[in-house]
């Protein structure tokens, strides 16, 4: 919470102060920097996350964007795949519920 | 095993290692304790300058490995504390004429004859560190609050880890508060918070570490200076007492304390 005195300064938590621009700047730098992913091994995860996803939908292999984000309060790093798609490939079957085993009901 | 081994070390440079190296010999020479000081900038000898040492050199590091001279030879006493030693860089050669196993040995020589061997690091994270790294028993990472220092500290304790050393303990140096008061510069929490290390001092930016610096005069002897005061803290937690933390809050003008007492400042 802006205290009067934060407001009066211009103190507000509206406005990100460049201090904590500089602090979460850092924290996603240096999620990259300690992991330390060499290029050849992202290039490598990347297109087998895209050979899995165009198996069902179909995407555009350039727009596909990999990010590594720092943990919000848990302790845990977060891998972030973007993959925009334009329509599924694999038409919808009538009898899909049947195979899937994640729509049956627990009974 | 006798005296302890301390690199300072950051990975940026001119970030104030050698400032802090020369405080802290310094200041330990104060408290009483047998010092000896290396310079391990080999090529980029300075330590001498800011120490007021610079004109008395005759022997360095390298002859001393290369064994033209030998280590009292080349250990340079500081007039005004008897106990206090420098082992200039060699200005001339390239880190590569020192290897990490030569340090190894010259402190373990150093460790029979002083409480304290304080290794002033080049900058970067080849040759010369691994040299300044390999004999430590505590590390200090220097760095200020700012988006690139950090970064780099924050590599050379991965490093540092790596190596099985440590834990580092992180001077922040070049603090302004009046921006940390305004948010406009990191904190000494947001620092610690980033890089997961402990903090063993807080250094304000100072102009007067300048001055003392050019007159080859360390800031931790003048007993008026603020920057000073955290040099003296810093030297006695090396020690291992218990010295409690300095508020850094004095300064930042009246309406910056009205706006603290007012629970505004954080
Ligand atoms: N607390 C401080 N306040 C003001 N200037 C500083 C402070 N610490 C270091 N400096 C200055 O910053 C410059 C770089 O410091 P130095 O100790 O040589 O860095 P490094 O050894 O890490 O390259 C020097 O000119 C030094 O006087
Ligand atoms: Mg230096």
């Amino acid at each position: 919470m802006a205290s009067f005195w934060d407001r009066l300064f211009g103190r507000t938590s509206e406005r990100e102060s460049s201090a904590q621009a500089a602090k979460r700047r850092l924290q996603f730098v240096l999620v990259h920097d300690r992991i330390n992913l060499p290029p050849d091994i992202m290039a490598a995860m990347k297109q087998e996350i895209l050979d899995v996803i165009s198996k069902y939908v179909q995407v555009n292999e350039d727009s596909i964007d990999i990010a590594l984000h720092p943990s919000d309060g848990s302790s845990l790093n977060l891998l972030v795949a973007e993959v925009p798609f334009t329509k599924s490939i694999v038409a919808p079957k009538p009898d899909i519920d049947e195979d899937d085993d994640l729509e049956e009901p627990t009974a | 095993m006798g005296g302890k081994v301390v690199t300072v070390t950051s990975g940026k440079g001119g970030v104030g290692k050698t400032t802090s190296t020369a405080n802290l010999g310094m200041g330990l020479a104060r408290l009483g304790k047998r010092v000896v000081m290396i310079d391990a900038d080999i090529g980029l000898r300075n330590l001498d300058i800011v120490m007021g040492l610079e004109n008395r050199i005759v022997y360095d590091l390298v002859d001393v490995v290369e064994g033209r001279a030998k280590v009292k030879q080349a250990m340079i006493k500081h007039k005004q504390f008897p106990d206090l030693y420098l082992i200039p860089a060699a200005q001339t050669r390239d880190k590569s004429a020192v290897s990490p196993a030569d340090m190894v040995q010259l402190c373990n020589e150093l460790r029979k004859e002083f409480d304290f061997i304080i290794i002033d690091s080049p900058a970067g994270i080849e040759r010369g560190f691994r040299n300044a790294l390999a004999p430590s028993d505590d590390i200090l990472i220097v760095t200020n609050p700012e988006v690139s220092a950090v970064r780099d500290a924050d590599r050379v304790i991965g490093l540092i880890e790596a190596e099985n050393k440590g834990p580092a303990r992180l001077i922040l140096n070049r603090v302004k508060m009046e921006l940390v008061r305004k948010g406009e510069m990191m904190s000494a929490d947001d620092v610690t918070d980033i890089l997961g290390i402990k903090l063993i001092g807080i250094v304000p930016d100072d102009e007067g570490v300048v001055s003392a610096s050019n007159s080859g005069s360390p800031v931790v002897l003048n007993e008026n200076s603020r920057s000073g005061q955290a040099y003296r803290d810093i030297a006695r937690r090396l020690t291992g007492e218990d010295v409690p933390f300095m508020a850094l809050d004095s300064g930042g003008g009246l309406l910056a304390k009205i706006g603290r007492l007012f629970g505004g400042g954080r």
